[in-house]
């Protein structure tokens, strides 16, 4: 039910730009409005969110790390899974953030059975989940990047040689591009794992369905304008430089599938600072990740203590309230004979 | 309000604003982009296909040209107006478009497209210099 309300969420984005930009003419609205106004959101967004989560105070260090922390001289400390210095922590985060470390560990639960028949639970290594984040983080970064030639003039060289490695199979024409097989095959596995798994399925809501089908429809909306439709390239560059140099013309022989395409991304755009793809910003404060475990080393002070409150001891809580208490039957350290 | 490790968190935002707004940054200052003027040819007006058939699947056109005469020995392509032309690069395209730097890379050079034509094709004039 929530996959269905999410897929019928983006159809109803599809048809929006569909008749919007064909039917209703407002081509310009949807080429150069929307993408900028999406695009200002989604920067604004972002470090209005980033700034949020700053001011959270930062908590005593969490170091339940899978590794041997720094210890005894003769004890060898595993520095980039438990580290106790900035270095070591750096190279924890850049691990995580360029290798999905913390999905890498991934376990499920799995019922087996002993020789003599008797249940065992076990926890065994499950990878699928890094597989498919992997395939589609990394595809989505690659296509997202190529889409830079549409809006640099000239095409840096790096950029070009990207574009040539990327359909360097020269299969189908246009050369067909490996991280557009990445990206699909990525999404479609990780929505595919949302309804096989009844676990999974069990906790999935419209926030983790909507964004893989928002996904799934910008790159299935780009794969039909580059390989089916064939749209015009050229003119599609125009409109994407018109954006990049605030020089806006009317967009002038491009396909209606290029603002399906486009208001798709600008959604996503919109979308990004209010949901969790916001894991984007947040993955480098994850707190488990970014603090070295030096709680031995360095001292902490409990950031949101107020020191307007003073500590309130026993003694004093039973000096406020002694006759209550005492008229309660409650046992007093000190009755309120002795006290007068 | 108090930032918790405001300096890294700034850092962080002023990198991320650094890697969105560069693509504005590498544009500015130069002059407003219109598509490349190609040098048509100056004996034809017509090409093989209508001229907004050609702009987006000329390449689709070539590849059918290829396998249909090299693979499947069939050299004549009749276009939708009935008339008969020789699947042939050389021969035919290029006896019109002359000139690759010209032509055919203009475009090309401004979407980033490296088409493998010429892996196998003679190198018309244009790219000699």
């Amino acid at each position: 039910m929530k996959a269905i309300f999410s897929l019928l969420m983006v159809l109803a984005l599809v048809v929006i730009a569909t008749v919007g930009a064909g039917a209703a003419k407002m081509q310009t609205i949807f080429a150069y409005c929307i993408p900028g106004t999406a695009f200002v959101i989604f920067l604004v967004g972002f470090v209005c969110k980033i700034i949020s989560w700053a001011k959270s105070p930062v908590p005593f260090r969490i170091p339940t790390t899978g590794g041997q922390q720094q210890s005894l001289d003769w004890i060898p400390q595993n520095k980039w899974d438990n580290p106790s210095t900035g270095p070591q922590t750096f190279m924890r985060m850049v691990l995580e953030v360029l290798t999905f470390r913390s999905l890498f560990r991934n376990t499920k639960v799995v019922l087996k059975h002993d020789d003599g028949k008797n249940p065992i639970v076990a926890y065994v290594s499950a990878k699928w989940l890094w597989l498919f984040a992997i395939l589609f983080h990394y595809g989505f970064l690659i296509v997202a990047v190529r889409h830079l030639r549409l809006f640099l003039q000239p095409v840096p060289a790096p950029l070009a040689f990207l574009d040539w490695s990327d359909s360097v199979l020269q299969i189908l024409t246009p050369a067909i591009y490996i991280s557009d097989l990445l990206l699909l095959t990525g999404l479609t596995m990780l929505l595919a794992r949302r309804f096989i798994d009844a676990k999974v399925r069990y906790i999935s809501l419209v926030n983790d369905y909507f964004p893989l089908f928002l996904i799934l429809a910008i790159a299935l909306s780009g794969v039909y304008m580059r390989y089916i439709v064939k749209v015009d390239v050229m003119s599609i560059k125009d409109v994407a430089m018109g954006l990049a140099t605030f020089n806006f013309k009317v967009p002038a022989g491009v396909d209606v599938s290029f603002f399906v395409h486009i208001f798709l991304v600008s959604t996503l755009l919109v979308y990004f600072p209010f949901s969790k793809l916001m894991h984007m910003g947040g993955v480098f404060l994850s707190p488990t990740r970014n603090m070295p475990n030096d709680t031995r080393m360095v001292h902490y002070e409990n950031v949101w203590n107020n020191p307007a409150i003073k500590p309130h001891s026993y003694e004093a809580y039973e000096d406020d309230f002694r006759e209550p208490m005492f008229e309660a039957g409650l046992p007093l350290d000190k009755s309120p004979e002795d006290a007068a | 309000m108090k930032l918790y490790n405001g300096g890294k968190i700034i850092t962080g935002l002023v990198i991320f604003l650094g890697v969105f707004l560069a693509p504005f940054a590498y544009n500015m200052g130069k002059a407003a982009y219109s598509q490349p003027k190609l040098k048509m040819p100056e004996n034809e007006k017509e090409c093989i296909e209508s001229k907004e058939f050609m702009r987006t699947k000329h390449m689709q056109l070539l590849n059918d040209w290829r396998d249909w005469s090299l693979r499947d020995g069939k050299w004549v392509y009749v276009n939708s107006k009935g008339k008969e032309f020789e699947m042939s690069l050389q021969k035919t395209c290029m006896k019109c478009h002359t000139n690759k730097a010209e032509f055919c890379d203009k475009c090309h050079n401004d979407a980033a497209v490296t088409p493998y034509c010429w892996d196998c094709h003679i190198q018309p004039e244009g790219l000699k210099k």
